[in-house]
């Protein structure tokens, strides 16, 4: 099993093809979301990044949503940051909830405040928001004080 | 005309298969807050959850996108309200991560000291709040509580000396921390912490030698080491799952490298494993507040002007993503900075919220007493799972 970042990134590199940023223990990854969920099994299942720390979304304005999610490996205390950009107007990105039980409550996060729609999720609806909220409130179009009825 | 539906009684036979949902919340004492749990129960076992959450949303994350650097700090001790030290140092890391500001030595020992006491008081209040809980069975069910509370107190006391405030604290800033030591105040500290560490010694004769305490929370919820990592879990809920992961440890912040402590792992992973790293957990609190106060230097306290000068805090483009172990586990927050007075994008990695994910999965199974001691121990924070 790999350790260190310098060797996790060579790996991930020789793997998929694509840069993996080294910063102290810290690797970032961009892939193309074709690959998110391939480099998120890899990096649970080869590198031993066991620990699901977040998932969240980036909202780029025009040049639409990105995903990233953070995954450690806490004996050798590895982080590894993957990153997605789902391209402008898309909102299906593939989950990882099938990987990982800990994307379950994040992935449904994500959707509620972004409206990315994750594929493969088991039950994918809002989760902090009412089920009849309309609008994804952190998408940057979304004013801060859109009105929105109490009582209907 | 009658309504009938109203009227209608449906009788559930316990002797067979018959499932029954069972709405549990979001008004329950033991929610801690406002949390809803809906039970699907075979007889007086629980076979799901379905757990409702987002009672307390306020939406912070778009909240810290509106507000600049040096408004949000204050805002973001509402999210952990019982630790509100921890989460304000979470956010005001992860700016100087990313602008590289210097936090003088002695501002880091009063983080230290302040993010301590803060886990002693926090703790107080999940052993007072879980005993209270599980009621009855342990000897007049508030007892506990109302000595625990009578320590969180003295803390709250220390707190109100230092910054003028009970809860909500807004010590920290950006480049270290808005308020000095008041004259005396490290005397009453010790005094303080000297106490408590004697009250703890009570309740673990009270707790530990009641057989209805030890029989409630052994092996029940048991969080294994895979379904720990699995969900993010973190603070004393994976650590008494047998992982060794505290983030003092794992990547020291605010000087930590300077203190001796334990970190107390437990293996079995059930509620007694928790309640035991927590009680350690007190003790080794108490170990680096009375360090931090025999060691701590002699200097500025913060290395920008106070909070109501007009200098902004100038942040270059980038994004950063700092952590600290409040009384819950990884409190984190990550920021992407347009090089803006604000923060184009704020997440928060609420410890709570992670922590809470576990519970559909170690529920089913158990008896739905024993659910109220499971929530208890997963001391969740609903400030912080709703944000």
């Amino acid at each position: 099993m790999s350790t260190t970042a310098a060797d996790a990134s060579a790996r991930i590199r020789e793997t998929f093809g694509v840069e993996a940023a080294v910063d102290g223990a810290m690797v970032t990854v961009v892939v193309p979301r074709e690959l998110w969920t391939e480099l998120a099994h890899f990096t649970n299942r080869v590198l031993g990044c066991r620990y699901f720390n977040w998932l969240s979304a980036i909202d780029w304005k025009e040049h639409g949503l990105e995903v990233v999610c953070r995954l450690e490996n806490l004996d050798a205390g590895l982080v590894l940051t993957m990153r997605t950009r789902l391209g402008p107007g898309e909102t299906r990105c593939p989950s990882l909830a099938g990987l990982c039980r800990g994307a379950d409550w994040m992935e449904r996060e994500c959707y509620d405040m972004f409206g990315v729609r994750f594929e493969g999720h088991p039950d994918l609806r809002r989760i902090l928001l009412s089920e009849d909220w309309e609008g994804y409130p952190l998408r940057k179009d979304y004013a801060v004080d859109t009105p929105f009825a109490p009582y209907r | 005309m009658p309504d009938t539906l109203t009227k209608q009684v449906v009788e559930v036979g316990y002797g067979g298969n018959e499932r029954l949902m069972m709405n549990m919340g979001p008004q329950h004492p033991s929610s801690h807050g406002v949390f809803r749990m809906i039970l699907t129960l075979e007889g007086e076992t629980v076979v799901a959850v379905d757990a409702v959450i987002g009672y307390l949303h306020r939406c912070h994350e778009k909240l810290g996108e509106t507000l600049t650097y040096v408004q949000y700090p204050s805002i973001a001790s509402k999210t952990d309200y019982v630790a509100a030290m921890t989460s304000e140092l979470a956010y005001v890391s992860a700016v100087e991560t990313i602008a590289k500001v210097e936090v003088p030595k002695r501002a880091q020992y009063l983080r230290v000291i302040a993010a301590e006491l803060q886990r002693i008081a926090s703790h107080c209040l999940w052993l007072g709040t879980w005993c209270l809980d599980m009621g009855g069975a342990l000897g007049g069910g508030a007892t506990v509580f109302l000595y625990c509370i009578r320590e969180r107190e003295m803390v709250l006391d220390r707190f109100e000396e230092l910054t003028g405030a009970r809860l909500l604290y807004g010590f920290h800033q950006v480049g270290g921390t808005r308020y000095d030591i008041p004259p005396g105040w490290d005397t009453k500290v010790r005094e303080t912490v000297d106490f408590i560490e004697r009250r703890i010694d009570e309740y673990e004769a009270m707790l530990e030698r009641n057989t209805f305490f030890v029989v409630r929370t052994r092996g029940v919820g048991v969080i294994s080491r895979e379904l720990a990592q699995d969900v993010g879990v973190s603070g004393p809920l994976i650590r008494g799952s047998g992982v060794n992961y505290d983030v003092r440890r794992a990547e020291p912040y605010s000087s930590y490298g300077d203190f001796d402590f334990v970190v107390p792992v437990e293996t079995a992973g059930d509620c007694y494993a928790r309640y035991r790293v927590r009680m350690v957990e007190f003790r080794q609190s108490i170990r680096i507040v009375r360090q931090a106060l025999d060691g701590l230097p002699e200097g500025p306290i913060s290395s920008r002007p106070g909070v109501k000068s007009v200098g902004q805090v100038r942040v270059p483009k980038g994004e950063g993503y700092a952590r600290v172990e409040g009384a819950r586990g990884e409190v984190g927050c990550y920021i992407v900075s347009d090089g803006g007075p604000k923060p184009y994008r704020m997440k928060w990695r609420g410890a709570s919220f992670s922590n809470l994910a576990v519970l559909p999965h170690i529920v089913p199974g158990h008896k739905v007493a024993d659910v109220v001691a499971i929530m208890g121990s997963v001391d969740p924070v609903f400030g912080e799972v709703d944000r």
